[in-house]
């Protein structure tokens, strides 16, 4: 032990000189290494404080009060963010009955838990697939009510976050085990089920989401016998959930490309049939492959629901733009666009982070 | 499901391989030519020759890893043919250990070794668990068996591979090239494992180039070449006096180096 403290303290001489040392050092290693680092640094340096300092003022040092009114707001040179306070509940819950208002945010508050919690890798069991389904259920009862002294509301009133959230959440959680049936069937020996998935995949990444839900909105009811009505917003899922499997399919074909043959051999040679190896053996490596693809996946399907506006649905983006069309409040753009982009960058991100961690700890133990 | 395992037809020194006029293409690649081999049961044999001969190709075919175009093959009484459900239940029964050993690398080594018991065999996962330490400790391993493949070296993952085939008290043991792609010093922990086996009774077919090993343990020594079976004699005598020229040549530039 002594020996290492005397190595450790090492005279001046030995010491690296001062300028690679403390933060001056930090500087030359990190932002002024070489001539086009350095030029790169001047003008990102210039670039925040251009930027910085404006903003700085819009948001807060010249921006309206919380209870400003509207000409109040006009007059001030700043952000008015008392258009965010007086429009808040209208852009999270849309035309919910304002008295009942409690009940989407309720309901939300259990969406975001029952995800927080499949997030943990200890509640990755069978049981919690029924816990999920629960959840959605209370969300249902909570948002269409009739139950329990409720008064009914129907889903053409709902709106913002609560729609924007059951539309990724079962779009995604129903997209995903198809997805991995078209990724199987994409790599399939049999030649009819091949044919099928490779056709189904490239028909459906062949085309733009938007007509994927104007086909679903306009065309299927023409097809459709006449009494028949099938609701606006499950026709919107089911848009979501047959264009997001077909991408994610891909991104799980190749986690599968990536699986060297002998796990496949080992998996045979020991008697397992296909669907034990796939379960037990192909699929728990070949998904943890494809982590980063699917929550990129994850991430676009979250923030593509708010093309739902096309059919007449209000999610989050729907609803403040409709925020935005009351009289008294037009022009605020940036304070509402900036508060419904906050809301989708923490959803997003913490998909982002999840994920990283997600990768990590799967990783974690059995590196190759 | 129960009542279709053919329950132990061969007793010992009876046939529980039997290959007739296998022949087996890649394509115009002609690979094996004209296969007659029968193998009774508790016999050790090791299969030699240069790469390409067709060895690998020919104990792959026995568990159906490969596909034979004719001729044909019976395991233990059960014909190898398209039909799925015999190919799962001649699997059962046969183990294979690879030369990169194939581990399952999401799984602890104790559940690599229970999970084809759990799953096909249907045992109850106290039981696996239990053979699996037992057959673990048989390959002087149980001490890692929480550990992740990956945190093993080369030697102590194929000795792992081993087990896991044992656990699932299979009639016959398919070994393809098991120490080509180990470091020199794990050579011998992965063959004193083979030697305990094979002098344990279990019918076993290894594809190696290992020489001491085959004069050690082997009853019969089989040299391809070409995809042929060239020549087939109890150690002793195929290395001594070996007959056909291509063994000659195989041997004296294996045993030379």
């Amino acid at each position: 032990m002594a020996g290492h403290v005397d190595t450790a303290s090492s005279t001046a001489a030995e010491r690296p000189p001062a300028l690679s040392l403390g933060p001056i050092g930090w500087m030359r290693a990190n932002l002024f290494n070489t001539w086009y680092n350095a030029i790169l640094t001047v003008l990102i340096g210039w670039a925040i404080l251009m930027i910085v300092p404006p903003l700085f003022r819009w948001a807060i040092v010249n921006a309206a009060g919380f209870d400003a009114t509207s000409p109040q707001c006009r007059q001030a040179t700043g952000a008015c963010w008392a258009f965010v306070n007086e429009k808040m509940r209208f852009i999270l819950f849309g035309t919910f009955p304002y008295a009942e208002q409690w009940r989407p945010l309720l309901a939300t508050a259990i969406i975001v838990a029952t995800l927080a919690a499949a997030a943990n890798r200890r509640f990755w069991k069978p049981w919690f697939v029924a816990v999920s389904l629960g959840a959605l259920a209370l969300f249902g009862v909570l948002m269409w009510g009739g139950v329990l002294g409720m008064t009914y509301v129907e889903n053409s009133l709902w709106g913002g976050l609560p729609l924007t959230l059951i539309l990724s959440v079962i779009g995604l959680s129903v997209a995903f085990p198809f997805s991995i049936l078209l990724a199987l069937g994409r790599r399939s020996t049999m030649p009819a089920i091949k044919a099928i998935c490779v056709a189904y995949i490239e028909l459906i990444r062949g085309v733009p989401l938007v007509s994927l839900l104007f086909m679903a909105s306009v065309m299927l009811p023409l097809f459709l016998p006449t009494g028949v009505n099938i609701d606006k917003l499950l026709r919107a899922l089911v848009a979501f959930i047959l264009f997001e499997a077909a991408y994610m399919a891909e991104a799980i074909r190749g986690g599968l490309q990536a699986m060297p043959k002998g796990q496949y051999e080992a998996a045979d040679a020991l008697g397992l049939n296909y669907w034990q190896a796939m379960r037990k053996i192909i699929l728990p490596q070949a998904l943890a492959i494809s982590i980063p693809p699917l929550v990129n996946t994850f991430i676009s399907t979250f923030k593509d629901t708010s093309l739902v506006i096309i059919i007449g649905l209000y999610d989050l983006l729907g609803t403040a733009k409709a925020a935005l069309s009351d009289p008294a409040w037009r022009g605020f753009y940036r304070e509402a666009y900036l508060f419904i982009g906050v809301i989708y960058w923490c959803f997003c991100f913490s998909m982002s982070k999840y994920s990283r961690w997600l990768e990590q700890d799967l990783n974690r133990g059995h590196k190759r | 499901m129960a009542t279709t395992i053919p329950q132990a037809r061969t007793a010992a020194g009876e046939e529980i391989i039997q290959c007739l006029g296998v022949h087996k293409w890649y394509g115009e690649f002609h690979v094996l030519r004209d296969i007659n081999l029968s193998v009774t049961k508790g016999e050790r044999i090791v299969i030699c020759g240069p790469s390409g001969s067709g060895k690998s190709t020919l104990i792959r075919c026995l568990n159906r890893l490969e596909e034979h175009q004719k001729g044909s093959i019976v395991i233990d009484g059960i014909e190898l043919t398209g039909n799925l459900k015999n190919i799962e239940l001649v699997r059962r029964e046969v183990g294979m250990v690879f030369q990169h050993f194939n581990l399952f690398p999401h799984l602890t080594v104790l559940e690599n070794c229970t999970l084809a018991p759990i799953w096909v065999r249907k045992k109850p996962r106290a039981e696996a668990e239990a053979t699996a330490m037992k057959y673990l400790e048989r390959v002087r391993i149980a001490d890692q068996a929480r550990k992740y493949p990956g945190q093993l070296s080369g030697g102590q993952q194929q000795r792992v591979a081993i087990a896991r085939s044992l656990c699932m008290s299979p009639k016959i043991m398919l070994f393809d090239e098991p120490t080509s792609a180990l470091d020199p010093e794990m050579v011998k922990e992965v063959l004193d494992v083979m030697v305990t086996l094979a002098q344990s009774g279990m019918t076993m077919l290894c594809v190696t180039h290992e020489m001491g090993f085959a004069k050690s343990v082997a009853d019969r020594v089989i040299f391809m070449d070409r995809g042929e079976i060239v020549e087939q004699a109890p150690p002793e005598e195929f290395f001594a006096n070996p007959k056909s020229d291509r063994t000659k040549l195989f041997l004296s530039q294996i045993l030379n180096h």
